[in-house]
């Protein structure tokens, strides 16, 4: 199961490496002509590794090995590995990076430990923000410090693998999670810290999975009673994962979707809200009230407040979600790494783009602002983040499985009035969304190609707002038409 | 005829997290474009229902939340007491569960509130995917002729007893429940295809979408009956990108 995360989670199709012989023949797509149809973990399509003697196809995030165990006569020595990779397959970061961790931890499973022992470690984890926030933590870090970090976002084993075998030389490391791999990430690195940042639904078809991850975070944290936590007191999720760890520091980072947390995780109870606080009507079985613990960071209108007094905050990044951010990581360097607050403040304000999900591409006589958004929380926060007086709004909606294939999220996002803006609704549910707006007496136009709705607005500034496979999509196309344009040129 | 609508969205806070709150959007827009006035009106946990609004919206929600709404409409009895002054009530997905007569939630066998004569226990596996089915016209729903689309996810195997009737027929899904939990009972193929469920002035499904935005005629069926007029009487509305969607998700 994928839960959350950015761009970088999924399994990405890295390039053949060519037919020569040596210890990794290489990876790519496995071709028809492998002679192993009928195999259902192995179909065609499917990204394959391939050592001298076997074959392994990589479901979701696991190397299956395919044709009999993995071989043992590998080299053993991470340096050695690490060479290996980058001399087969990349440079064991981005796209190629994920591979050469798949790879890494197929032959020897206990590489992550090795890699990380003796360097402190600090986790961030939650729906939304992690690779923010691990950006401007890694950036505050550095305030002092050599940092690994996996900043492109793959943020399972096999991308927390090629990070630690990247960064092999660095003191410390900074890692963005997927929620369901902190568990078993903290037991490998123990970490020095771990920074919760709110727990909310993913795409609709997938709920029911918010509880199952609470109790996994939970558990993480009393497993690790050293460890100091970072969390988020305006998220009752995180609240509750926090809740009974011995070293915690509670930020009031904001709280920008509640659909999520009508009711205490541990009993079921209703939640109460007023104002910035909130508790639960019933106590928790061991008569302790369940209630928003008292901050000691909070989020405010222009910066932050810390223990040691206020700072102003001039981010970078847009919106109030990445002001909670950074507080966060802020907090977390401030407190965990000894980092001095101007520093840290200094450096998540230097974090602009975050994996390209802010990126502005010029095309043409416009200037394309690209945002994107993931699951009904991301998309509030997106809205709120959408420049009214732009020339032109274009929402692209796909719903693909990696995005959910439910598009019922439509309706649980508030479209406000967009003024005089132009408002096209685009995508492969383009249809959904047009249907959507015309019940909120929205104006708007339905072009279901996101290229040729950027096409349709007025030069100037346009915000497009994307999900996921959208978002990508739309990235690729724009550029493939960037590429042509040149060509015409040149 | 009333002068204006109000639309009850029955507990948003608790039954509100599958885009089901759209259904109330629908109506009210669906009332508004034909010039009359109409409201929305949400109804909160710990909130009295007052029994006497022209229509009523439940959405899907977890299971504790579940939980939480049933005991909640229970104690209350505005609901009840709407729906045996013949109010039309939509129940959507956990709407449907809590309106039946019990249903299973946190290990549990939870009350509802018996307007439906409908009990629900587990699925196999959870059903998840696009449903369509073709409405059984029956009771309150005899002027339906048009197919109905949806999106269902639920763990919940439906059973109805005598009492209801199923909204639809099931062309493609799951709909109320599976093999497994017909296979035993004497009437197990109307159960197996059954989708949804209609009795008295209760309309309930397990499709998402929301319903009421694929489903034009669904919506203006529970709009008639909230002014009290028949289907027919209301003034068609021409919406092409409805039209399209509809096409799209019924290829």
């Amino acid at each position: 199961m994928v839960v959350g995360g950015g761009l970088g989670d999924r399994p990405r199709r890295c390039p053949g490496a060519g037919g020569d012989a040596g210890a990794l023949d290489g990876c790519g797509l496995v071709a028809d002509d492998e002679g192993l149809e009928g195999d259902p973990a192995v179909a065609a399509g499917r990204i394959y590794i391939r050592t001298e003697r076997h074959l392994y196809s990589i479901a979701g995030n696991r190397p299956v090995a395919r044709r009999a165990t993995p071989r043992t006569d590998l080299p053993h020595d991470f340096n050695e590995l690490a060479a290996l990779y980058k001399a087969r397959i990349g440079t064991g970061r981005g796209a190629g990076g994920m591979i050469g961790g798949l790879v890494a931890n197929a032959i020897d499973p206990t590489i992550m430990d090795r890699l990380g022992r003796g360097r402190p470690a600090v986790l961030v984890t939650g729906t939304n923000g992690k690779s923010t926030t691990t950006r401007m933590l890694a950036a505050a870090l550095r305030a002092r410090h050599t940092v690994a970090t996996n900043d492109g976002g793959d943020n399972m084993d096999a991308g927390i693998i090629s990070a630690l075998l990247a960064g092999k030389d660095a003191s410390h490391i900074v890692l963005e999670v997927d929620e369901l791999h902190v568990p078993a990430v903290a037991d490998r690195l123990s970490p020095k810290a771990l920074v919760l940042l709110n727990l909310t639904r993913d795409q609709l078809d997938r709920v029911g999975e918010i509880n199952k991850i609470e109790r996994a975070l939970r558990g993480a944290v009393m497993a690790h009673p050293d460890m100091l936590v970072i969390a988020n007191c305006d998220d009752v999720l995180m609240t509750s994962v926090a809740y009974d760890a011995p070293n915690v520091v509670w930020v009031a980072a904001g709280a920008g979707w509640t659909g999520d947390s009508v009711s205490c995780p541990r009993t079921g109870g209703h939640i109460v809200r007023e104002g910035d606080d909130w508790w639960a009507m019933k106590k928790l079985p061991d008569g302790r009230e369940f209630r928003r613990p008292s901050p000691t960071w909070t989020v405010t209108d222009d910066g932050l407040t810390s223990p040691d007094g206020g700072h102003t905050l001039s981010l970078q990044l847009p919106g109030r979600a990445n002001r909670g951010n950074a507080t966060q990581a802020i907090a977390a360097a401030v407190e965990a790494f000894d980092v001095p607050l101007d520093a840290a403040v200094e450096a998540a304000e230097g974090v602009d783009n975050v994996a390209g999900r802010y990126s502005t591409v010029r095309y043409g006589d416009r200037d394309v602002h690209l945002l994107l958004a993931k699951n009904p929380a991301g998309w509030q926060e997106a809205l709120s983040m959408v420049d009214r007086s732009a020339d032109g709004l274009v929402i692209a909606v796909n719903g693909q499985v990696a995005d959910g294939e439910d598009l019922s999220w439509l309706w649980d996002v508030r479209f406000e009035d967009f003024d005089d803006l132009s408002v096209k609704a685009a995508g492969e549910r383009g249809t959904d969304l047009a249907v959507r707006l015309v019940y909120a007496d929205i104006d708007h136009e339905h072009i279901p190609d996101p290229v040729k709705a950027i096409e349709a607005c007025p030069p100037g500034r346009i915000e497009v707002l994307a999900n996921y496979t959208a978002f990508r999509d739309l990235k690729k196309d724009l550029q493939k038409a960037l590429n042509k344009e040149a060509e015409n040129r040149g | 005829m009333a002068d204006q609508l109000t639309i009850g969205l029955v507990l948003p806070d608790v039954l509100g997290t599958y885009g089901d709150d759209g259904n109330a959007l629908v109506l009210r827009q669906r009332a508004r474009m034909r010039g009359f006035e109409a409201e929305i009106l949400p109804i909160k946990l710990g909130d009295a229902v007052p029994e006497d609004l022209d229509v009523y919206c439940l959405g899907g929600g977890e299971d504790t939340a579940q939980i939480l709404a049933a005991e909640h409409l229970i104690a209350d009895g505005g609901l009840t007491r709407a729906a045996w002054a013949g109010r039309p009530i939509l129940g959507v997905c956990a709407g449907l569960q809590v309106l039946g007569e019990s249903f299973r939630a946190g290990g549990r066998v939870i009350d509802g509130l018996g307007l439906i004569d409908a009990t629900t226990v587990s699925l196999q596996t959870r059903a998840i995917g696009e449903i369509t089915s073709t409405p059984t016209r029956a009771g309150l729903t005899a002027d339906l002729t048009e197919p109905l689309t949806g999106f269902e996810n639920h763990l919940g195997a439906t059973l109805l007893g005598p009492g209801a009737e199923p909204l639809g027929r099931v062309t493609r899904g799951i709909g109320n429940c599976d093999v497994a939990a017909s296979a035993d009972v004497s009437d197990g193929t109307r159960q197996r295809f059954a989708e949804g469920a209609v009795q008295g002035s209760v309309i309930a499904t397990y499709m998402h979408g929301p319903v009421l935005a694929r489903n034009p005629q669904l919506a203006d069926l529970l709009l008639a009956r909230a002014m009290g007029v028949a289907l027919g009487e209301l003034e068609p509305l021409e919406i092409a990108v409805v039209d399209k969607l509809r096409l799209e998700r019924l290829k």
